[in-house]
């Protein structure tokens, strides 16, 4: 689906005011018709085309250094790479799942880029990037896929909160903490990322009240990437999703999400906004899931090949190198460190996952209550009784004692 | 009302106040309204957000007063999600904040259900300990009111049945006002159920009282043929019960089990071990209540001194009846009684 699609269906369906089917039907001609075209529609903030020619946009310029350049394009082969290693370690049994961001890579680094180190960050489950930059060690976010704990990292060490399985549930967490930023008369930003199939959730829609009602300085970084698993970014809104905000009173603006250079510009923009006492913005990347939603997922199932084909012309990546090397930013030196470095990266995560230690079989009873519970006291002390009923001894020996225990 | 020498409106480890002026006299209501504005004298962190809780001082006037006196950045008018509250809450608790968020109703809870069970309770598990999210979530609960549907429900089990939640209920002005305060000095987040039907109800509170631990019962009469376990607005019928039976040549035993998560078994177990029969009173349905967990217990822990099966008297697995309907619904009195008499039968 492109953005051009996308209007294009929005405004038949408005004509035809007509059914799901109805537009359905309209789209699929439309996006047939338009998939060729590349220039981007006004509304779409795009600093960098997929040829790797920069563009100017009215509202949102950048400048950022060749060092800036190549550090974007640095996060972004790393952030890949070790995302196809933890893709790598879940087919070959270290991983229970993984959630790639594959093709998502510029929204993340350019939004993460984008802030300071007191902003907070309120992340789905596939922020692998932004917690790249917030420099949470990539193998913390592993324990979770590989079952040994269910985020464990501590979200004050990065400003980088617990991945968040459950969709949309962190927008509202993330606006709470922004309303207790403005209490304290800091002036820092909170973003709070979600997706497109989360912008369909009621917290998603109540951190947009809260939000707007306490001017709260958070920015909502959506990553509409087209499918919320196998459901089409249309099944969740018949409406541009950025221009929801406009419903409660704060701007909304789609960005390019393959445009590294547009993502950084348009959050530094909101999260200055925020810092700076203007409220709450939405951000929609414009991006797409490369991968499947998760390596439990088949998109054979419900898309076309063509599609991804068409997006594979836009990635984030390959842009940013178009530019670095016409610019003479990056000579091979430079991009064989960068292989160098993701190798190396990827090794380190692949040793690490694999000395991952189970553990122990008593912590599921701790952390279970700050204050301690008298519950949880108890079954700790008859779990860890009935475990060492299993102790081998003479006392033991044919294993009757053990069965007797409850 | 049976007032008994371990009655009513002491909170645990009372001792006799030398001074005076510190004991009075108050309705539930003005203890936890005492208590919320002592939290938030004691720490500018403690927040009281919710719907109608500011200029309006809350539909049942628990918090009347305070943002008069704290302000509205500490009394928060919050929009009317209920998700949106439990969840800004717990955003405002991971910067620092204690947010004491009040549900107008026990039936509106739900919608922050989700929150409270995927969120709240499991945050600082996932976590591995590092963060904490002392959030008290106030909900008026159960019925007895005349209310229309949606007023009276006592979903507490819902919650207690949740790994991460604390789930208590105050039955005298004493528990509230100290139970209050524990609750938001508690670094776990707190479900506070607060027996609506009682709330004018006045007994004592010394607010120079040092209280006992926030999660264990208190034996409030003495007796030694059956015990009553209840919390709540339930601990009041209870010991009508009891005073009624007494009458009869009946001795029973009330304990005021406070804590809904954890719940003392101990202090269950040593009454019911004197006296041999246990009947569990709560106005939640009977069926996988407090009172099922309660009995699978204390039968495990007391079964040699059990003299009957532990009995349940609640709600019935209905949904909560129309207002006409609902001393039917309720166990009152009489109920109890029956029960009493079943267990004592055996």
């Amino acid at each position: 689906m492109t953005v051009e699609g996308t209007a294009a269906r929005s405004s038949a369906t408005r004509r035809s005011g007509g059914t799901g089917k109805r537009a359905s039907a309209t789209r699929k001609k439309k996006t047939a018709q338009t998939a060729a075209s590349t220039p981007a529609e006004p509304q779409l903030v795009q600093l960098l085309t997929p040829d790797g020619e920069r563009v100017e946009h009215p509202d949102y310029a950048i400048d950022p250094t060749p060092e800036e350049l190549r550090g974007l394009y640095r996060d972004m082969v790393l952030t890949r790479r070790f995302d196809a290693e933890a893709t790598a370690l879940q087919r070959q049994g270290e991983l229970g799942l993984w959630a790639s961001l594959l093709g998502q890579e510029a929204a993340q680094i350019g939004s993460a880029r984008a802030l300071n180190d007191e902003d907070y960050v309120f992340p789905t489950y596939r922020e692998h990037g932004v917690a790249w930059c917030r420099g949470v060690d990539p193998t913390n976010l592993l324990g979770m896929f590989r079952g040994v704990n269910n985020g464990g990292w501590d979200p004050n060490s990065n400003n980088f909160h617990l991945y968040t399985i459950v969709i949309g549930s962190q927008t509202l967490h993330a606006t709470g903490y922004a309303m207790g930023v403005m209490k304290d008369g800091a002036d820092s930003a909170v973003i709070a990322y979600f997706g497109d199939g989360a912008s369909s959730q009621g917290d998603v829609a109540e951190a947009f009240t809260f939000s707007a009602v306490y001017n709260a300085p958070v920015v909502f970084f959506c990553q509409n990437n087209q499918w919320a698993i196998s459901e089409p970014a249309e099944r969740q809104s018949r409406v541009p999703l950025y221009q929801r905000a406009a419903g409660y009173g704060f701007p909304g603006v789609r960005v390019d999400g393959n445009d590294v250079l547009a993502c950084l510009a348009v959050t530094k923009a909101a999260t200055e906004r925020a810092r700076s006492g203007q409220g709450p913005m939405l951000i929609e990347a414009f991006t797409y899931r490369m991968g499947a939603h998760t390596t439990s997922d088949d998109p054979t199932k419900y898309r076309r090949d063509e599609e991804r084909e068409a997006w594979e012309a836009k990635d984030p990546i390959l842009r940013l190198r178009r530019l670095l090397e016409k610019e003479k930013l990056a000579d091979d030196t430079f991009l064989a460190a960068i292989e160098e470095e993701s190798d190396a990266l990827a090794k380190r995560v692949r040793e690490a996952v694999r000395a991952m230690p189970d553990p122990d079989s008593m912590a599921i009873f701790e952390n279970v209550y700050a204050d301690g519970h008298a519950l949880v006291d108890e079954e700790r002390a008859q779990y860890a009784e009935y475990l060492a009923s299993f102790a081998t001894g003479p006392e033991h020996e044919g294993g009757s004692a053990a069965q007797e225990v409850k | 009302m049976a007032a008994t020498a371990t009655g009513t409106g002491t909170a645990t480890g009372n001792t006799a106040s030398a001074a005076a002026s510190t004991v009075s006299k108050m309705p539930i209501a003005k203890a936890l309204n005492q208590s919320l504005r002592k939290a938030m004298e004691d720490d500018p962190k403690v927040l009281i957000m919710g719907e109608d809780v500011g200029k309006l001082g809350g539909v049942f006037r628990i918090t009347d007063g305070l943002q008069k006196d704290f302000g509205e950045e500490r009394v928060i008018d919050t929009p009317l999600a209920e998700s949106g509250i439990v969840g800004t809450a717990i955003g405002l608790a991971l910067r620092g904040y204690r947010p004491v968020v009040e549900i107008q109703f026990d039936g509106f809870v739900f919608p922050a259900y989700d929150q409270i069970v995927t969120q709240l309770a499991k945050m600082h598990a996932r976590a591995l300990g590092k963060i904490r999210v002392p959030v008290v979530i106030r909900i008026p609960y159960a019925g007895g009111i005349g209310a229309v549907e949606h007023h009276s429900e006592s979903p507490e089990a819902l919650f207690a049945h949740v790994a991460g939640l604390k789930c208590v209920s105050p039955s005298n002005s004493s528990d509230a006002y100290w139970m209050m305060q524990q609750a938001i000095e508690s670094d776990d987040p707190v479900i506070f159920f607060e027996p609506k039907r009682r709330y004018w109800d006045k007994s004592e509170v010394d607010t120079a009282a040092i209280p006992g631990p926030l999660h264990t019962a208190r034996v409030a009469r003495t007796g030694t043929d059956l015990t009553l376990a209840a919390y709540g607005p339930m601990v009041k019928t209870c010991l009508e019960a009891a005073a009624a039976s007494q009458e009869e040549g009946k001795s029973l035993e009330v304990v005021d089990m406070r804590s809904m998560s954890p719940i003392d078994f101990d202090t269950l177990q040593k009454s019911v071990e004197k006296t041999g029969r246990l009947v569990v009173v709560h106005e939640a349905p009977v069926f996988l209540g407090t009172g099922s967990e309660v009995a699978a217990r204390i039968t495990e822990r007391c079964f040699y001194h059990l003299e009957a099966p532990v009995l349940r008297v609640g709600g019935f697995h209905s949904p909560y009846p129309p207002a006409r309907l609902e001393d039917e619904y309720l166990p009152g009195l009489d109920r109890v009684l029956d029960s009493v008499d079943r267990a004592l039968a055996y």
